[in-house]
């Protein structure tokens, strides 16, 4: 347990250093590394959508968590896109993608070709369908699921309900 | 004779509200394994209308949630025609349904179905399920989303297997687990479904605008 604990540490810390320069770079992770970030102590909020290039939902919706990404910047706030596409896709599907629209949340893409393998773990009500979206404070016990489209009223309406407040 | 109408009308407020609550659907998931799935009567591509009640001698039936638009609906279409040609045989054809509507989804119109039906020459009928109840009834969430029926002996449909084709979408060659082959293979001989409910990453459905 104590030795997750700091796996799960070095991991934040290792993402955090990452990100001013690796911002528009996609990490590929697995199964555990999600679930490390799920973990993740902080007195933060993570907002982690799950979407794909070939989701057409997924792309409509993903300025809002751009944008709830540079309007929280400097708060305890994390946005964090996880990418669906399959990990042969990555260079001239993934980061084309990420480098034309300029994405500047932290991106990862998560190399699980079976979905049956994790998407129970990641949430029983998912049935797999993407978007989907989870928002999570581990030290405030709050958690958040949403399978499907999400509003961008209702991505801000949640952020300010569950973001840290002092 | 006021006394007794008033407790007998309050009784029938309150059985109203009670009926009326118990007819909201409280967010209904749709089937689960186990369950007694509904027949259907919809057009397939060759504008004919499709029931599972028109096959005689089948078993059971692949019910399989897919479209046009979704590519991994596209990457499991040479699948499904396998999954049809081996399992037709035994008793067990795919019916494919089409969940999206129209509107939402342009190229999932009833012409693009057409289309694309020829373009792949689809050996079972791919039905466009145009008021999307269907979807709802079956609880389908996405595209592609399996549910085998088995046939009872009253006639009704049995729900047997709910989920994913096989474990690899992207990589046909690399894939391991067939979990809706092992749980028709099971089916067909009379054994338990080791795994019943799988889930995969797959598209939305498109539903109507209200």
């Amino acid at each position: 347990m104590i030795k997750l604990r700091h796996l799960a540490f070095a991991f934040a810390l290792s993402v955090a250093a990452a990100l001013p320069t690796l911002a528009q770079d996609v990490k590929v992770i697995k199964y555990e590394d999600l679930e490390k970030l799920r973990q993740l102590p902080h007195d933060t909020l993570y907002v982690v959508n799950f979407w794909a290039t070939w989701c057409g939902p997924c792309i409509k919706e993903l300025h809002y968590f751009e944008a709830a990404n540079r309007q929280y910047k400097n708060q305890p706030v994390k946005v964090i896109l996880v990418s669906m596409d399959a990990v042969q896709d990555l260079e001239k599907r993934v980061n084309t993608f990420a480098k034309k629209r300029k994405l500047q949340s932290e991106l990862l893409l998560l190399d699980e070709p079976d979905g049956n393998t994790f998407i129970d773990k990641v949430d029983p009500k998912w049935t797999g369908a993407i978007p989907a979206t989870i928002l999570f404070n581990n030290k405030r016990n709050t958690y958040y699921f949403l399978e499907g489209e999400m509003k961008q009223e209702q991505l801000q309406q949640l952020i300010q309900e569950y973001k840290p407040k002092p | 004779m006021k006394r007794v109408r008033i407790p007998f009308a309050y009784a029938m407020c309150l059985l109203l509200v009670g009926l009326l609550l118990a007819a909201i659907p409280a967010a209904d998931p749709g089937y689960q394994v186990g369950d007694t799935a509904r027949d259907f009567k919809l057009k397939n591509v060759d504008g004919k209308m499709v029931s599972m009640a028109d096959y005689k001698d089948a078993k059971g039936f692949i019910v399989t949630f897919t479209c046009n638009t979704c590519p991994y609906s596209v990457a499991y279409e040479d699948r499904l025609i396998e999954l049809h040609n081996k399992f037709a045989p035994k008793g067990y054809p795919l019916i494919a349904i089409n969940p999206n509507d129209s509107k939402a989804s342009p190229k999932d119109s009833f012409a693009d179905m057409q289309k694309r039906a020829k373009e792949k020459k689809f050996p079972f009928p791919y039905l466009q399920d145009e008021t999307q109840d269907i979807t709802r009834a079956y609880g389908a969430s996405r595209t592609p989303h399996i549910y085998v029926v088995q046939k009872q002996q009253d006639g009704t449909y049995k729900v047997a297997y709910i989920g994913a084709v096989d474990d690899n979408s992207r990589e046909p060659d690399k894939v391991q687990k067939k979990y809706a082959e092992e749980a028709i293979e099971a089916l067909v001989a009379g054994k338990n479904i080791s795994q019943p409910n799988t889930k995969a990453i797959g598209c939305t459905i498109k539903w109507r605008e209200a």
